[in-house]
């Protein structure tokens, strides 16, 4: 890789500003190496459930999506954007009207399927709230170079 | 267990309101029967996924597919419950339209005493020719143990 960290830090965030969706639900990330930890805000339209109050299902989901799809861009320097093929998600935890945080694991990347685990947690890593697996569709640089 | 499924309670026009995340995406209610919802979310340039090809987001389908599957088990259920997304498997066919906006159509066709499972299919113009499809579990009564006032099945 030659990129450096800072080089690396701004491509993820072009890339997060570019996406309409990812502006729209306030997602972030944050680089240390090549470890990226998305970041959710909280914010009340983020809210499925009000009584408990927890976060939307479907907000989690697609937070974990973004955060496979955001670690697949930034670590595998592909042509366009990773196009999602299938994810599982399992809900462990209901989502506290607070920050959620999200790493993604990325088991294989081949040349044209990348295999990725997502986990979201917000109080401690070691309790997380969501965990999402998916396959996605990729197309590498030729030249390797990320 | 056909004792569960009966006709729409009328709680689902209460349940849209009280879903901040369902109004800051537009979504709407197309139709609902007995165990089975229409939702729409209207296409609008801030749910784009991708720019390139102006299309709406993954992640706006997941969160639609999500809260149609939710809405199709209180579709089911003679009295209010609250439930939570058990699990979620969300196959992706093919981008929606540039510019279109997505339906999804969810049916409960299974309650048991703590579990209900449901299908969904998102789609732009044809339910035949689907965007996404999903399967998924909810746990019923989950405030069950929280409130003194919940009545046990």
């Amino acid at each position: 890789m030659s990129d450096t960290g800072q080089d690396l830090n701004k491509q993820l965030a072009d890339l997060l500003g570019r996406i309409p969706y990812a502006v729209f639900l306030g997602v972030r990330a944050d680089l240390a190496g090549d470890e990226m930890t998305a970041v959710l805000p909280y914010s009340d339209r983020l809210i499925g459930n009000p009584v408990l109050p927890a976060l939307h299902g479907g907000v989690i989901g697609a937070f974990l999506e973004m955060t496979a799809v955001a670690q697949l861009s930034v670590g595998q320097g592909l042509v366009g954007l990773p196009r999602t093929i299938d994810v599982t998600i399992d809900y462990l935890r209901s989502g506290r009207p607070r920050d959620t945080f999200a790493r993604a694991n990325i088991r294989k990347a081949g040349r044209r399927i990348a295999n990725v685990q997502v986990e979201a947690w917000q109080e401690t890593r070691s309790a997380p709230i969501a965990v999402l697996h998916g396959h996605f569709l990729i197309a590498p640089k030729d030249d390797g170079v990320a | 267990m056909t004792d569960q499924i009966s006709n729409p309670p009328g709680l689902l026009p209460h349940m849209m309101i009280m879903a901040p995340h369902a109004s800051a995406l537009g979504m709407t209610v197309a139709s609902v029967e007995t165990a089975e919802v229409v939702l729409h979310v209207p296409f609008r340039s801030d749910l784009v996924g991708d720019p390139e090809r102006g299309v709406i987001a993954g992640g706006v389908v997941t969160a639609l597919l999500d809260h149609a599957c939710g809405q199709a088990v209180m579709a089911a259920l003679k009295d209010y419950q609250t439930i939570a997304t058990l699990d979620l498997r969300i196959d992706y066919m093919r981008s929606a339209e540039p510019g279109l906006g997505v339906f999804c159509h969810a049916h409960c066709y299974k309650v048991t005493r703590s579990v209900a499972f449901v299908r969904g299919q998102a789609y732009d113009r044809d339910r035949g020719d689907p965007v996404a499809t999903a399967q998924a579990a909810f746990m019923l009564n989950t405030s069950a143990r929280r409130s003194s006032k919940a009545t046990a099945i």
